[in-house]
């Protein structure tokens, strides 16, 4: 029984690390289709001058937590706004060669992370309180993991509200469903192009940060291995749908760690075969339109 | 994406062209040619030949990718794992059942296919974008399983050959030669493979459903199943690429199933042009050389006495390949064989302007009379 | 008023995915009332629109009260007072009706009154999601968006596309409405309702202009109809 609640608090909480990389990939991906390979990058960013604020000031406070979190996901947005205006604009509506810009980018800043922070993970402090445990039914829980769902509640939350009630947010659901009629109506859609890479950057960055205290270090790969459960997440849950994102981020990660304790660490490869089967039974995903 | 490799060019030109750089590569480790900055000694030294040949793979490889992305316009972002299933597919083969060379060679193949008709089949339930995504968690899984199963592959450590069943003319440093030839003529199958997909009914079908998939439907076709057959004939390829890498290298690590290498191969094509088949050779030459040659540059002398806001950048070799390839996507889109050819083109074009015109001013002088088109 | 055209279109090409669809079309529309754009299925008429507005890729002179638009990019052409109908209505589905129209407000005070009074049916349903509404009143939202703002000229294209009898009345009069406030250069299939609306007629056939003059003149002439049109007789079965 403890086990089972300790697999699916676990599960909840690598599902809300996960969401912070896939809904910024979701929305950027139905608001833009383009596919972000660079989202890793500005996560490793944020991880990185996260730790680098960290140890400048009182490590393992919780003073210190809050201002690595509000200045990775600084980090995180001005990368992917910078990334969006100099890389993405250019190549306007030219899906393939945006994507292969990402890749290229992806590539060139994880080599630059390497040059600069070394290949060798940097173990970081986080606040004591994260290092416990809380006792939930008799399962111990790391207490990292309720501050991943806590991020991860109050980006969804501030992501609904966003979306439904600013001028912005109307943009971005218009520009998703249709983004030529959008401009018909005399808006500047790129301008929302950069809002979602920013946003998207920004929880990135966060999710950067967060990620160090989960797995206790940073290294220039931590973003690499997130997005690609990341991309798999988007695909389950439907392209360009945050409420799928979501969805698929809890069930995916639930489903690894199920996986992982009870049938022998299968957690990666049994994500994959979800994968498979949804593609099979839904290809457009769990709450993807047809296209 | 360009028609010029649907159109067979008249006249044997091209053959003998071919067969002259065959030769000139087949007889290459009997001649004593250095390239300084280029190769790292004489050409036949081991050291060179084992760059050659590693660079043949890798123009072999980025010739299976062009099929994909080039041919049929599929964005794979999984193409390692069939190299992957290639290299890993003929260690295991000699280790745990052993088998002989040729044999192994064939189980290696055989089971890269059918993995890739699998995958392949799953992956197409989506297009484009999403294409992208599926192939990319289908090799990380593949990488998952190579790196996790340490008991049959070795695990991060990698998997070494077991030398026991392959021919002795193959093994070891002293037969570089041996291997520059094996590696040549593999090269050679896959480019004459990159050919037919290329001209055949097949190539011109998935091309065809790459630029309209309703016209090939109309026309009573089943473009999935081109598309399919073309990926399942590229995946084979690339495990004729990973045997020769397993034989070159005496081993294989889980970077030959990673989505690292299929991205490394991804930029080879951009890099050369994709939708030309020399332009992936040349894309991949170019990339394995100036990726060793950066290696050698990031760890010279000259580059620790830079400061550290210049060396750090020059020191990886990764973060200028990724780099170079940002700039050639944005500012050079058809690559380096797009750009040659365009120029060529337009060179013709051009001539052939000047000689309708040096034609007309002739005629013009000699029948004043007569008003010019 | 001046008689100076509103809009005027000189040498017009415009393709899609290399495929050409206008071919040096040239015409201009008067600073009043309706004037329709006519022609078969496929010859171009939705195609000469999008190239106005930069939808698609083009070529040519584009003057919009008299200033240059055609290297303008979308949403510059529009906010110098260009609003634009689309076939099919485009409406944001996802989105309510209120939403759709904030979305299209450019100035500061929108014309809700004239909006609310040509389409009552929309005033009643502003929460609700547009993919919801009918046909009928996924058009009125979509006028509705372009009629908010004080534009210089609508392109409207086949707004009772698809709609029953009853409805198509309804769109005709709340186009004559705002043929008194802003010039329309309309492309309809419904021959009656353009006899009853369009001033003049412009008629395009394989992608260029073949004639031109006064609507009523030319859907009287049942040779021209049929030749250009591929109608029967102007008053025929067009009308649904």
């Amino acid at each position: 029984m403890s086990t089972l609640v300790l697999v699916l608090i676990t599960g909840a909480g690598l599902g809300a690390l996960y969401f912070l990389v896939a809904s910024g990939l979701s929305l950027i991906y139905g608001l833009m289709h383009v596919l972000n390979f660079a989202h890793g990058a500005f996560l490793t960013l944020g991880a990185f001058i996260g730790w680098e604020v960290a140890r400048r000031l009182d490590t393992a406070t919780w003073s210190t937590f809050f201002v690595s979190i509000l200045v990775g996901g600084a980090v995180g947005a001005a990368f992917a706004a910078l990334t969006e205006l100099a890389l993405i604009r250019p190549l306007y509506e030219r899906h393939i060669e945006q994507v292969l810009v990402t890749v290229g980018l992806a590539f060139a800043a994880v080599a630059l992370y390497q040059g600069i922070w070394g290949s060798d993970p940097i173990y970081i402090d986080s606040p004591p309180w994260m290092l416990q445990t809380t006792d939930v039914l008799g399962a111990l829980v790391p207490n990292t993991y309720w501050v991943l769902m806590l991020a991860a509640t109050a980006l969804l939350a501030s992501l609904v509200i966003f979306l439904r009630f600013t001028r912005y947010g109307t943009i971005i659901r218009a520009g998703v469903e249709n983004r030529w009629m959008v401009t018909a109506l005399g808006i500047d859609v790129r301008r929302a192009f950069t809002v979602v890479f920013a946003i998207g950057g920004s929880a990135a960055g966060v999710g950067g940060v967060l990620a160090g205290h989960y797995t206790g270090y940073v290294s220039a790969y931590l973003g690499s291995s997130l997005l690609i459960f990341a991309f798999i997440i988007t695909v389950i849950g439907g392209l360009g749908s945050l409420t799928g994102a979501a969805i698929a981020s809890v069930l995916v990660a639930v489903l690894q760690q199920f996986a992982n304790y009870y049938l022998g660490g299968t957690g990666d490869i049994i994500v994959v075969v979800l994968l498979a089967v949804v593609l099979l039974a839904r290809p457009a995903g769990l709450l993807g339109r047809a296209s | 994406m360009t028609d010029t490799a649907s159109t067979p060019r008249r006249g044997y030109g091209p053959l003998i062209l071919g067969v002259v750089l065959i030769t000139l590569m087949a007889v290459l480790p009997l001649l004593n040619v250095s390239i300084p900055g280029i190769l790292p000694s004489a050409t036949y030294e081991p050291g060179a030949l084992a760059l050659l040949s590693l660079a043949m793979v890798f123009a072999a490889l980025a010739l299976s990718y062009n099929m994909l992305l080039g041919t049929s316009g599929m964005l794979s972002f999984g193409h390692a794992l069939y190299f992957g299933a290639g290299a890993y597919g003929l260690g295991i083969a000699l280790k745990y059942f052993g088998v002989p060379l040729w044999p192994g060679v064939v189980i290696a193949l055989v089971g890269g296919l059918v993995i890739a008709l699998i995958t392949g089949a799953v992956s197409m339930r989506v297009g484009g974008i999403p294409f992208a995504m599926v192939t990319l968690a289908f090799a990380e899984a593949g990488s998952v399983l190579v790196r996790r199963n340490s008991a049959v592959t070795g695990g991060e450590e990698g998997l070494s050959l077991n030398s026991a069943g392959v021919p002795d003319f193959l093994v070891g440093v002293v037969n570089s030669k041996n291997l520059y030839w094996f590696t040549l003529a593999i090269f050679v199958v896959i480019y004459l493979m990159s050919l037919w997909v290329d001209t055949s009914r097949l190539g011109r079908l998935a091309r065809a459903v790459s630029e309209n998939e309703l016209r090939v439907r109309v026309l009573g076709l089943e473009p999935a199943r081109a598309k399919l057959v073309v990926f399942v004939i590229a995946a084979g390829c690339a495990g004729l690429a990973g045997v020769a890498y397993m034989l070159l290298q005496s081993g294989a690590v889980p970077r030959a199933v990673s989505a690292d290498l299929t991205i490394t191969v991804l930029v080879m094509v951009v890099l050369g042009g994709v939708g030309y088949r020399w332009g992936a050779i040349v894309g991949g030459v170019v990339y394995t050389v100036l990726d060793q040659r950066l290696t050698v540059l990031a760890g010279s002398d000259a580059i620790a006495s830079l400061p550290s806001l210049v060396r750090v950048p020059l020191s990886e070799p990764l973060f200028l390949l990724g780099s170079l390839f940002i700039v050639v996507v944005i500012f050079v889109p058809g690559g380096i064989a797009g750009t040659v050819d365009g120029w060529w083109a337009r060179r013709r074009r051009q001539r052939r302007r000047d000689a309708i015109a040096t034609l007309e001013r002739a005629e013009g002088a000699s029948e004043s009379k007569e008003v010019g088109p | 008023m001046s008689n100076e055209p509103v809009l005027t279109v000189e040498a017009l090409h415009a393709s899609i995915a290399g495929q050409q669809v206008v071919e040096d079309v040239s015409f201009s529309v008067p600073p009043t009332g309706i004037t329709a754009l006519l022609g078969r299925n496929g010859v171009g008429k939705t195609s000469t629109l999008r190239a106005i507005l930069g939808l698609i890729s083009r070529t040519g002179a584009i003057t919009l009260a008299g200033e240059r638009i055609d290297g303008m990019r979308t949403h510059r052409i529009v906010q110098r007072g260009l609003g634009y109908v689309p076939e099919d209505r485009e409406v944001f589905s996802k989105l309510t009706v209120a939403e759709n129209l904030t979305l299209a407000v450019r100035q500061k005070s929108p014309r809700y009154e004239l909006v609310d009074s040509l389409f009552p049916d929309l005033v009643a349903r502003r929460s609700q999601a547009a993919g919801t509404l009918s046909g009928g009143q996924q058009q009125m939202v979509s006028l509705a968006r372009a009629l908010l703002n004080d534009n210089t000229i609508l392109l409207v294209d086949e707004p009772t596309k698809g709609l029953a009898p009853k409805l198509v009345a309804d769109v005709t009069v709340a186009l004559e409405e705002a043929s008194h406030l802003v010039p329309i250069l309309l492309v309809e299939q419904n021959l009656e309702v353009v006899k009853k609306l369009a001033g003049g007629a412009i008629v395009l056939s394989g992608g260029r202009v073949v004639h031109t003059g006064v609507a009523t003149e030319i859907l009287a002439d049942e040779a021209l109809t049929h030749r250009l049109l591929g109608v029967g007789s102007a008053t025929g079965g067009a009308a649904i």
